[in-house]
């Protein structure tokens, strides 16, 4: 047991020093810790309301009391967007969350038993990917009603087929290792075999998957929000504020451009954090891929 | 080969079969009624049971879905809610616009994204493949409709190079190529950042092989060993990608669609889910899916020209 936890002790240390070396993880944990911090302490972050109208600044452009301007009801745009990181911190974490829930489970089921059961989950996800993404999350969306809490289950909807794909062929070749075969002679039953035999293994991928899938679904969310499917104004959401302030777009650019720089930075932040993960869980994929 | 392509197409079968069953699903789980939503709050109860009987939605949901089934057979997807015109008619009549912008889309990654992919390769870890990764990842994490919408302000509300919004025409036309351009390049250089990255991949897996080593060792110039040697056997793996990522391309364009007004099945998507027009939605969620496997099937086959090695029997 100690031999193996100081495998994994080793293990760990070398991944976090890969992970520190590497110039896009640091960058990516900046990103992802600022975003977080901004929605956590929105509220002190700026002195101005999210939702209050000030007709005294109209349309606003980028200035020294409002470093991103005003939009067309007078309401601090830099102020918005930090509220914003809350809804994407929450839509992200969600959607991934219930991702996961589903998908590895499938992935893990499939994987394990194989037979029937793996057939039908797989052809499941073929299905999935033969239906654009957006298609059925955008008709999941608009069928439920809309609103963020539908916008987070039609973007889980679509994107569990992810997980279920890595952890079953994750789980293919993890299933005939001695270890597993020793747990099912002295006979572990199969969840104890899937939960500390083999979820385990799987973990480090499907953790990397996860940072990429947090910024697709933040992206997805936000398109949603975009077609006004998803979170409504006058609501901080930045897809929301996109839309919004569509109409205005030629008289203040600043109303359309920074809500998308905003959801650009998130992404790009939880995108590089992923690259840097895989790399680091993965050393041998790295420098090729 | 014409077996090879029966035999696929057998196969697509229970594919298309569990997407109408994923289709009519939809449809089940949604909340409301759309003969209240097509006739408003405050229509009789007396008219709302006509137009319940006429559609066939007092019937229970499996026979509406054997029903439906039987006609989609028959080429026949249905009549929209609420129109009252032929799905199919509807759908054909978006078809074109939509098709256009996603071949222009793939044809524009295909030029950009095949050359940048083998000369990253070529200059793994090099200024100009870090170069090209970084511009990849930064374009792949911005939102597509946010681009459009500033390329749209820039060059057609600014600068007046393109016209603002819609299809003036189809591609073959001039007005119809101009009002494509921006939209299509869009569409298309999203699609080279994701391409590239993954046409490099395969290529470095293939300049790793023993025969590049021989080529080189033979004392063949580098550009022969990449383009002859490399590029030729890279190209399974590239058609596959470019296969694989039409569902995303077909995403994208949706949202592509919406902002620049372009009269395609996106628009018509998004429009019918407004409305709650469920047979319209059932209707493209299907052909969609169609295209799909369409596409994937064009890819199969593609394949035996690419690889004699290939064969299909």
């Amino acid at each position: 047991m100690s031999l193996e936890k100081s495998h994994r002790d080793t293990y760990r240390r070398a991944v976090l020093g890969r992970l520190r070396k590497d110039r896009g993880a640091v960058a990516g944990c900046i990103i992802v810790l600022s975003i977080v911090f901004c929605a956590i302490f929105a509220p002190y972050i700026t002195p101005y309301d999210p939702l209050k109208h000030n007709y005294n600044r109209l349309l606003f452009p980028p200035s020294l009391t409002h470093p991103l301007g005003a939009d067309q009801y007078g309401r601090d745009l830099m102020t918005r967007i930090v509220f914003g990181c809350r809804y994407a911190i929450v839509i992200g974490g969600t959607v991934v969350a219930i991702q996961l829930l589903i998908g590895v489970t499938l992935g893990l089921m499939a994987g394990y038993y194989g037979g029937i059961l793996e057939s039908m989950i797989m052809r499941m996800t073929d299905v999935m990917l033969s239906i654009p993404s957006i298609v059925l999350a955008v008709s999941i969306a608009g069928l439920l009603g809309g609103g963020i809490q539908n916008v987070i289950i039609a973007v889980a909807a679509v994107g569990w087929r992810g997980y279920t794909r890595l952890v079953w062929s994750e789980v293919l070749s993890i299933k005939r290792a001695t270890s597993v075969e020793a747990a099912r002679a002295i006979g572990c039953g199969d969840l104890r075999i899937i939960v500390r035999h083999i979820l385990p293994h799987t973990l480090g991928s499907v953790i990397a998957y996860s940072s990429f899938s947090i910024a697709i679904a933040i992206l997805w969310a936000a398109a949603l929000s975009f077609l006004g499917l998803g979170a409504q104004p006058p609501t901080p959401e930045w897809g929301a504020m996109l839309a919004d302030g569509r109409d205005f777009m030629s008289d203040a650019w600043w109303i359309a451009t920074f809500p998308g720089v905003a959801i650009m930075i998130t992404v790009l932040g939880f995108n590089f954090f992923g690259d840097a993960l895989r790399d680091a869980l993965d050393p041998k994929m790295g420098k090729r891929v | 080969m014409l077996k090879f392509i029966l035999h696929r197409l057998l196969v697509l079968i229970p594919v298309l079969f569990i997407v109408t069953v994923l289709a009519s699903l939809l449809i089940y789980f949604t909340p409301g009624d759309p003969v209240r939503v097509m006739l408003g709050i405050r229509a009789n109860e007396e008219a709302v049971r006509a137009i319940r009987a006429e559609l066939g939605l007092d019937r229970p949901v499996y026979i509406r879905y054997i029903k439906w089934l039987g006609n989609i057979l028959r080429g026949n997807l249905g009549r929209s809610l609420q129109r009252n015109e032929d799905v199919l008619e509807m759908i054909l009549a978006r078809l074109p616009a939509t098709l256009e912008m996603n071949i222009f889309a793939v044809c524009v990654s295909a030029v950009l994204a095949i050359p940048i992919g083998v000369i990253s390769a070529a200059k793994a870890n090099t200024l100009v493949d870090n170069l090209f990764s970084f511009f990849s990842l930064f374009w792949v994490s911005m939102p597509g409709f946010w681009i459009a919408l500033i390329a749209l302000l820039l060059f057609s509300i600014k600068l007046h190079v393109f016209p603002i919004s819609g299809r003036l025409g189809p591609i073959w036309t001039k007005e119809g190529m101009w009002s494509l351009l921006l939209p299509g390049l869009i569409l298309g250089v999203r699609q080279v950042a994701i391409i590239s990255r993954l046409v490099r991949a395969g290529m470095l897996e293939v300049l790793n092989e023993d025969y590049i080593r021989t080529a080189r060792s033979k004392g063949l110039a580098e550009k022969v060993v990449v383009y002859k040697h490399g590029l030729r056997n890279a190209m399974v793996p590239t058609v596959t990608i470019f296969g694989l990522q039409v569902p995303e391309l077909l995403s994208i364009s949706v949202i592509i669609e919406i902002v620049f007004a372009w009269p395609g099945m996106g628009m018509l998507l998004v429009d019918a889910v407004f409305k709650r027009d469920y047979t319209l939605i059932q209707g493209i969620v299907f052909i969609y899916a169609l295209l799909v496997i369409l596409v994937n099937l064009m890819v199969d086959v593609l394949y035996a020209y690419i690889d004699p090695r290939i064969k299909y029997d």
